[in-house]
């Protein structure tokens, strides 16, 4: 029985929390007392998982698979998950990462559990600590099933160096037929998205209209953060949907969170609960957000922000 | 067309969570259900295909007569028929393998779900019918397009879109972007009554045995008291965040 990590890359490369998941997952199996198998496809610095305690690597090389469809990849898992006797999967938090687990789920009849946050608290029965009702709460929860999926939230695990002597490996899998086909990727690549992000500057209704965002991009641009924004200021188009973050949008689980000119809503206070430092900078001194957040400045952003950004630049 | 729209009922955006029995199970009370808001824009997308695709929209739960409320809402939005599986609904898994059984036996062309819920996050629902069903999938689907049987999707990715193509049947996790919250039905008069006309079958359960069970909730700690810095001493901010928290 072996613990397997599916590995995320992007470009060739290995992401960031394909490091967490290794090293979650390389805790794990010493628990269980088995092996850490780590799965990439197309990667070309596969080997770097080695530093992670990986026990086996498995390369999946096919221009079939160049682009990630939940269904393709998902088939090849379960073929090396029955090859190798595994009995727990190991996902990061990512879009991809998720659409395939609960989709793997359904073609292995395993059993799928997200948003969690730590290592099983007892591995008999099997339990796990997870956030629900969007951050506001946590739960422990008994997995039942032979074998359990497990997607856990970005920045939630230490990144542990553990050495490893993993023999990369080809295999042997058969290709399964798909009428999905990708036609079109579309993507902003200078920017750095809300997902992968340290720091995150956000703002919301208290800009006044979408023209003022440029200070708010520079603020991020000097901290090399991402954007993001409130519901309302979504809702209004001000800026895209794909920033907005909350109960109904995105969450966010940076080291930083600065949140400028946002009331600090239940519904975007609960998608923010991750983030380990919130600032807040607001003319309202009652608002909300202050009661949530580790750090304050009352007053008015116009004012704020271009000195904080100018302070930041002499900084440096 | 025929299309499947799974509805959950979960506690309004605005709800304040806390537990009972010994911190074990979410205490309703006082709380108000509403349809998922992920739910609701699949909804609205699948009624706006009524008249785009000639389709027939059928609603379903997985619950006890409770979530007949949101039933009704959602054939007072523009169903035409409502399905409830006649059960508690125990967790992700038992859930949509209900789902799955009834699919097995009628047959749609799409099949709707929210990405996932906003109570318990799972988001397990709409994969695991698309693979138990073997059908293709789609979720975070910002974009629905149905043209002489193929589907034109959108999926939002980490730093922006993906655009692809497959042949129906086909399950989609629904997100804001597939309509957008103005474009959201409320339900007129002439709705609610037509509501009433229209069926709501309730069928039995195959009662399948849950594979997650929920020990005990808890509340994240309560923060300290924030430290404020005045606006003229944002110095002072900067080395709170370099030296204190260790953030920048």
């Amino acid at each position: 029985m072996s613990v397997l990590v599916y590995s995320e890359s992007e470009n060739g490369k290995l992401k960031k929390s394909s490091f967490e998941t290794a090293s979650y997952g390389k805790a794990l199996s010493q628990e269980l007392g088995s092996k850490l198998i780590c799965v990439s496809f197309n990667c070309s610095d596969i080997e770097l998982l080695n530093k992670y305690g990986a026990d086996k690597i498995v390369n999946v090389e096919s221009s079939n698979l160049k682009d990630f469809t939940a269904k393709t990849y998902s088939h090849v898992l379960s073929q090396v998950i029955e090859k190798e006797n595994i009995s727990v999967v190991i996902l990061s938090s990512s879009a991809d990462a998720k659409y395939l687990g609960a989709y793997l789920a359904g073609i292995t009849d395993s059993s799928y559990i997200s948003n969690v946050v730590a290592l099983p608290e007892s591995l008999n029965p099997f339990i796990v600590r997870r956030s629900c009702f969007t951050n506001k709460a946590f739960s422990t929860t008994e997995i039942n099933g032979n074998l359990k999926i497990i997607s856990i939230s970005s920045n939630s695990y230490e990144i542990n160096e553990n050495n490893g002597d993993g023999v990369i490996e080809n295999i042997d899998y058969n290709e399964v037929s798909s009428t999905f086909k990708v036609s079109n990727v579309e993507k902003q690549s200078a920017k750095v998205t809300i997902a992968d992000a340290d720091i995150v500057v956000s703002a919301g209704r208290g800009l006044k209209g979408p023209e003022h965002w440029h200070m708010i991009e520079e603020l991020a641009e000097v901290l090399g953060a991402a954007t993001a924004c409130s519901k309302p200021v979504s809702d209004m188009g001000w800026r895209p949907h794909s920033e907005h973050v909350g109960q109904t949008g995105k969450p966010v689980a940076s080291n930083l969170y600065i949140a400028i000119g946002i009331s600090g809503a239940i519904q975007h206070l609960a998608g923010i609960n991750s983030s380990k430092v919130k600032v807040v900078i607001n003319s309202d001194p009652e608002a909300p957000f202050f009661k949530a957040a580790d750090y304050g400045v009352v007053g008015d952003a116009f004012d704020i922000i271009p000195e904080l950004i100018n302070k930041l630049k002499a900084r440096k | 067309m025929n299309i499947l729209v799974c509805i959950s009922n979960v506690p309004d955006t605005t709800s304040k969570i806390n537990f009972t029995d010994s911190d074990s199970k979410f205490d309703k009370n006082g709380v108000q259900f509403i349809i998922n808001p992920n739910d609701e824009f699949g909804l609205t997308k699948a009624v706006w295909m009524k008249d785009s695709n000639k389709a027939s929209v059928t609603v379903l739960t997985v619950g006890d007569s409770s979530a007949d409320t949101i039933l009704r809402k959602c054939l007072a939005i523009g169903a035409d028929k409502a399905i409830r599986i006649d059960c508690e609904a125990k967790d992700a898994y038992s859930v949509a393998k209900e789902i799955v059984a009834h699919c097995e036996s009628i047959k749609y062309d799409i099949i709707i779900c929210g990405r996932e819920s906003i109570d318990y996050n799972g988001g397990l629902v709409p994969g695991l019918i698309a693979g138990c069903l073997d059908y293709n999938f789609i979720t975070n689907c910002v974009s629905l397009e149905i043209e002489s049987g193929k589907a034109k999707c959108a999926r939002e990715i980490s730093g922006g879109t993906e655009f692809s193509e497959c042949d129906l049947p086909l399950v989609i996790g629904a997100q804001k972007g597939l309509v957008e919250e103005s474009d959201l039905i409320i339900p007129n008069m002439r709705g609610i009554m037509m509501a009433r006309q229209k069926p709501l079958d309730v069928i039995k359960a195959q009662n399948i045995n849950s594979r997650a069970n929920d020990k005990k909730f808890f509340k994240p700690k309560e923060k300290g008291e924030v430290k404020l810095v005045k606006p003229d001493e944002l110095d002072k901010l900067i080395d709170l965040l370099e030296n204190e928290a260790k953030v920048i």
